[in-house]
């Protein structure tokens, strides 16, 4: 095919310019709504920008975005391989739990090994949750949605407990466990923040994040094992009848999945958090994470692009009720956005409604030709 | 003895208080998931229902009118579900997660405009689901207490058991239901036999939405007597695991969310006294459901054609 | 058939200039077709020639762009099933429109139940369908599931969900693509019945021989257009074949003599259990030897797909050894026997045989894709991967062209076949288990795939072939094994073989062999 494409070429088949349209029906969706409940879109929408695109806001932003990203890139490879990760959420909570057990008890450690030892135990948390659901599914064939859905709440409660545990638990009066130790802060230094404006919390975190958008793109893309989870995805049966083992597949799959996820607590603990309050509900990175894994279209570069986005507007919905706009405004926006890349197929559609039309009209036309002889 | 006799009833009633609104979004999922359509919006629906029950009370004092409103709400939802799912095709698992993005979203900001606050104003007694048999039992003979406890319930707990007993019937007993069952296996089979698959799954779906809605109201204006955000947290879902526990079939959800219940009530009179951390409690009702799964559940039959839009050629 | 039924004076289907476009592509393109009361009436033409984008009109699934459909003289604007159904127009569809949970009862009265009040009267169903399945000679276990029924009972359902909605015109679309020799027959036995009944019947094949056995009259569709009915009676099988593909073509497969060499496959003792549990095959012996083709004959059900899925490593089996060039490939992985010189076109080429969200360039390493030039250091090689695609689609005629990035499930059945046709033979194995390797395919396309398999064993590979069609078996095999029961019962020279002696070993009426 060397004819040159169409404009509703692209737009009937390029995924991202879905979005992109989703986007701007999304926004255009919580409009309508603001004008509804008698608020001033203008406001809203100018706070929304304002607040991000400072670069103290757009530092806020990139602290946001960090587990953001992870989550969806754990979301976004548990598509790629077939399964549906909907247990990130527990993964994350058992992630960042990991991080912390390991950041107090082991606080006496210098940085440069108290943090990669921080990231390796929550990767091992996270992929020991996925590995768990895996094994639950490979041995005993139960429905892994319904055991994630379970393994979330372990998680939660799980680390509800160990914030209870005398050795981690706050010092003071707080419900929650002691801060990690200083050495395992990945806050960037107090004077470059201040130099720069930055927001108190900018991190290096979101290095660690984009160096993870690479090696997953990099498995996904590039590499033996990618090919094999793919298979295993897309046809567990030709992939078994080529020699691939299956359910070490949907167990490494899993792994990785998790690993991402529990990475992203750490990172948030790490970054932002410094220490894990005593939750009384679940705190919803990872049911984030399936919206920017779908936003990012599952391609690793589209959840980073989707995570920052999706950061700004949670920091900048925080800021709406300064002008009297609900915060929920953006879930009101992110569910529309979802909503129409969930009716994207209406765009892959938009070609052949249109052959469809005249299809209607070339038979509209033999019928009239038609009655014009029977007439005769 | 008299002790035992007491907690039993505690965690009888506290199983069903529990059960309830599961039960409700059980059988909503398994209207769905059984035509054909995966519904993982069923939190977000519950939320809408949980919100509108409430509010409708509130204004109308009528905890009837609430009650059907609320379902009404989470069925709006799920023509929007259906809409997208059956009606254009779009993929059913991202239409879910839209659903529960929405349902949270639109009805917190309209909890904002109207109390200027996440939470509504509690309901009064009056305008709360009743108990059916107060003061029914004489509470001074032990087994009257018993009772008393364990029939405290609200109206829409004996209502869900009702509800499983229609929906039961209709499943297995009527066209509709065998029609029903059909499109979730097999939609060709049904087009060729002149039932539309699109008309019975939009049905299935809008019902899925109404029963998640009545399951969030009894959250809001029996359990509790306001909305607020933390109101629906996860019940959904679980009421959707309750449902692949029981093998897409309703008899078998009741037992999935009565384990979920009973474990839950079981918790809630051994944190009072036994002295275990309240978190390794809470953790039971999920870890009972796994083990249970294991030892004597297994693999469930899913519905051969559930997930997959059903797109007619023309 | 000698038309003893047919009233020619009434026709009952009348299908005039039917043309009908999917965009750009016209699927029919002025299809003209009568069809009268007590008429067999085949329709022939190669996949994808247009015959079930027809009858798919013609029963209200799809609108014809243009062109009239007249049911008993009057013309019917057919909107969906529902409409046809009401004409008295009744369709066995290919793939079986049954759903697998539900009885036998069920199917058959679903869309049409009978009720008591609101409920479901399944006493009175059951006794419907038992009346009417009596009434046409259709026996049928009313209680039974489908998922538990044999292919051919499946049919007769869904011929008896027809009648049971009062059907006088049946379609069948390719009623025998999955029936064996004897269930064939019966299949022709009971057309013959019904039609004597005075209904009429459409018979959609591309089967030459069923035509010639049943049908009165044959229209004959090539690429969407009409080339024309015949009777049946004043055409040969070859007449038929050169009007569908539009050349002459020959059946007759070129096999030079030659001398087998050492035994590659050597199955001893084997036992294994079926998906229920049961033992299905039951201490099955079987060589294969170099530069020989072995046709495994018999009856689907009786233990050969189990057989090949252990062989190929996907099913455990209970006892026994499967040696292959002297190593026991016996319940090791898939790997393990692909290593040791096991390649096979397996049954279900979209199940089993690609992955269909895969390129093209992808499924043709679907066993190498870790090995060099493929893959170094665990990192896939890309432009390896596509010249070695560019190269096996130009040798395969793997069509269209340049199509190495393309999803495979975008490919035509045969073009799907092609590619994997052309990833077992260039693994180079020793072994090559094909499976209905012709399955669902058109004239051209099995003409190309027998050539391929015959080279194979020209080149001195061993060759298991296991097929439903016995001209397929006969035609192909040096040696032709008969399974009945989960066992070989005997083992025949191909040249020697007599297709109804082996119709009755397959049916269990032969004797073991030695």
């Amino acid at each position: 095919m060397t004819k040159k494409k169409t404009f509703l070429d692209v737009v009937s088949t390029n995924r991202f310019i879905h979005t992109l349209l989703a986007t701007i029906l999304g926004f255009l969706f919580g409009a309508i709504f603001l004008a509804i409940m008698g608020l001033s879109v203008g406001q809203a929408y100018g706070r929304l920008i304002t607040s991000v695109t400072s670069l103290r806001g757009f530092s806020y932003v990139i602290v946001y975005a960090i587990p953001y990203i992870m989550t969806g890139l754990s979301v976004a490879f548990s598509f790629k391989t077939g399964v549906f990760n909907i247990g990130c959420e527990g993964q994350f909570v058992v992630g960042s739990m990991a991080a912390a057990v390991v950041g107090i008890l082991l606080g006496n450690l210098p940085g440069i090994v108290l943090i990669p030892l921080c990231f390796l135990a929550a990767m091992a948390a996270g992929a020991l949750w996925g590995i768990v659901v895996g094994v639950l599914k490979t041995k005993w064939g139960i429905n892994e949605v319904l055991s994630m859905i379970m393994f979330n709440w372990i998680a939660f409660y799980l680390s509800n407990f160990i914030a209870g545990i005398p050795a981690i638990h706050s010092d003071g009066s707080a419900e929650a466990t002691k801060n990690i130790s200083e050495h395992a802060s990945t806050l960037l230094s107090a004077d470059l923040i201040g130099r720069l404006g930055l927001a108190p919390t900018a991190n290096w975190g979101i290095l660690v994040a984009i160096a993870m958008t690479v090696v997953i793109w990099v498995i996904i893309e590039k590499t033996t094992l990618g090919y094999e989870l793919k298979a295993v995805g897309a046809n567990r049966f030709s992939a078994e009848y080529g020699g691939i083992n299956v359910n070490r597949s949907i167990l490494t799959a899993l792994a990785i999945s998790g690993a991402m996820a529990g990475l992203g607590g750490a990172l948030q603990l790490m970054g932002m958090g410094n220490r894990i309050s005593v939750f009384s509900s679940q705190e919803g990175f990872g049911f984030a994470g399936i919206v920017v894994a779908l936003m990012g279209c599952s391609n690793p570069f589209g959840v980073l692009a989707a995570g920052i986005f999706y950061g700004a507007l949670t920091y900048g919905g925080s800021k709406l009720n300064l002008v009297g706009a609900p915060t929920q405004l953006i879930n009101v926006i992110v569910g529309t956005v979802v909503f129409f890349i969930a009716i994207s197929v209406i765009f892959e559609n938009l070609k052949r409604i249109k052959t469809r039309a005249q299809r209607n009209a070339e038979a509209a036309a033999i019928k009239r030709a038609e009655e014009k002889e029977e007439q005769k | 003895m008299t002790d035992i006799i007491n907690n039993l009833g505690i965690i009888l009633y506290a199983t069903l208080i529990y059960t309830t609104p599961l039960l409700y979004a059980a059988l909503g999922s398994c209207f769905s998931e059984v035509s054909g359509v995966v519904n993982i919006g069923i939190e977000g629906m519950m939320t809408a229902g949980a919100f509108t029950g409430t509010v409708v009370a509130y204004f109308t004092g009528s905890p009837w009118i609430g009650f059907l409103c609320g379902g009404l709400a989470g069925a709006l939802f799920g023509t929007l579900h259906a809409l997208a799912t059956v009606k254009l095709g779009a993929d059913q698992t991202i239409a879910g997660t839209a659903i529960n993005m929405l349902g949270p979203g639109i009805v917190i900001m309209i909890a904002k405009v109207m109390f200027n606050s996440t939470d509504t104003i509690p309901l009064e007694a009056s305008m709360k689901i009743p108990r059916l048999f107060r003061g029914v039992f004489d509470t001074t003979t032990v087994f009257g207490r018993f009772m008393d406890n364990v029939f405290a319930n609200f109206a829409s707990t004996y209502l869900v058991f009702v509800a499983v007993l229609i929906v039961w019937f209709v499943f297995y007993k009527t066209r509709f239901g065998l029609r029903l069952r059909a499109c979730g296996e097999h939609p060709q089979a049904c087009e060729t036999l002149g039932i539309n698959v699109i008309a019975m799954r939009f049905l299935c779906v809008c019902i899925s939405g109404f029963l998640s809605g009545l399951g969030g109201a009894c959250v809001t204006m029996a359990i509790s007597t306001q909305f607020r955000p933390i109101s629906i947290v996860g019940q959904g879902f679980i009421a959707i695991a309750a449902v692949i526990f029981g093998k897409f079939r309703p008899h078998g959800a009741l037992l999935g969310c009565l384990l979920f219940g009973f474990c839950s009530g079981l918790k809630v009179v051994l944190g009072g006294s036994s002295g275990i951390d309240m978190q390794l409690l809470s953790m039971i009702p999920y870890v009972v459901t796994v083990i249970v799964l294991i030892l004597f559940v297994g693999k469930s039959h899913v519905p051969s054609a559930n997930g997959k839009p059903y797109i007619k050629s023309k | 058939m000698a038309k003893q039924y047919v009233d020619m004076k009434t026709p009952v289907i009348e299908m005039r200039n039917i043309v009908k476009k999917f965009g750009d592509f016209v699927a029919n393109d002025g299809i003209n077709l009568t069809v009268h009361k007590g008429e067999i009436h085949a329709i022939l033409g190669e996949n994808g020639a247009g015959k079930s984008t027809l009858m798919n009109q013609l029963y209200g699934l799809l609108k014809p762009t243009s062109g009239d459909i007249l049911v008993n003289g009057k013309k019917i604007d057919m909107n969906n099933p529902r409409d046809a159904i009401d004409a008295g127009i009744g369709m066995v569809h290919q793939h079986f429109m049954l759903v697998q949970p539900f009885t036998v009862t069920e199917n058959i009265v679903l869309g049409t139940e009978p009720l008591k009040g609101i409920a479901l009267d399944m006493v009175t169903a059951r006794k419907n369908v038992v009346e009417i399945s009596e009434r046409y000679g259709l026996s049928i276990d009313p209680d039974a599931k489908i998922e538990d029924i044999s292919v051919g009972m499946q049919q007769r359902v869904e011929i008896l969900k027809a009648l049971y909605r009062g059907a006088d015109i049946l379609i069948l679309d390719e009623p025998t693509s999955s029936l064996t020799p004897q269930e064939i027959v019966e299949l022709i036995e009971i057309m013959h019945n019904l039609v004597k009944d005075g209904k009429s019947i459409i018979l959609i094949t591309h089967k030459l021989k069923e035509i010639k056995e049943s049908a009165d009259f044959c229209t004959i569709i090539r690429l969407g257009k009409y080339i024309g009915t015949v009777d049946v009676e004043d055409v040969t099988e070859n007449d038929l074949a050169s009007m569908m593909v539009g050349r002459k073509v020959t059946f007759k497969v070129d096999k030079p003599e030659q001398k087998p060499g050492e035994v590659v496959l050597d199955v001893k003792d084997l036992h294994c259990l079926d998906y229920r549990g049961v033992e299905i095959v039951k201490g099955l012996n079987l060589q294969v030897r170099r530069g020989e083709i072995v046709g495994i004959a018999g009856i689907d059900g009786n233990g050969q797909t189990e057989l090949v899925e252990v062989i190929t490593g996907l099913r455990k089996g209970t006892a026994g050894q499967v040696i292959v060039n002297g190593a026991d490939v016996f319940n090791k992985p898939p790997r393990f026997g692909f290593d040791h010189g096991v390649s096979s076109i397996p049954a279900d080429r979209q199940k089993h045989g690609l992955v269909l969200d895969f390129s093209i360039e992808d499924n043709l390493i679907l066993q190498n894709y870790g090995e060099e030039p493929y893959s170094r250091k665990g990192i896939l090689q890309r432009d390896a991967i596509f010249q070695h695609a560019t190269k096996s689609i130009e040798d395969f005629d793997i069509r269209p062209r340049n199509s190495e990035k393309r999803a495979a499930g975008t490919l035509s059945g045969g073009n799907q076949q092609k590619v994997i046709i052309a990833r077992e033979v260039l693994n180079d194995k020793d072994l090559l288990i094909a499976v209905n390797p012709t399955r669902g395919l058109d004239v051209g396309a099995i003409e190309y795939v027998h050539k391929y398999i015959v080279d194979q064993r020209n080149k001195g590979k061993a060759v298991l072939l296991v097929s439903f069609e016995l001209d397929e078996i006969m035609s192909l095999s040096d040696i032709i094994d008969v399974i009945f029961d989960g066992q070989i019962v005997a083992s025949i020279p191909g040249a020697q073989a007599d297709e109804n002696e082996l119709g009755l070993m397959m049916a269990g009426g032969g004797k073991k062999n030695d």
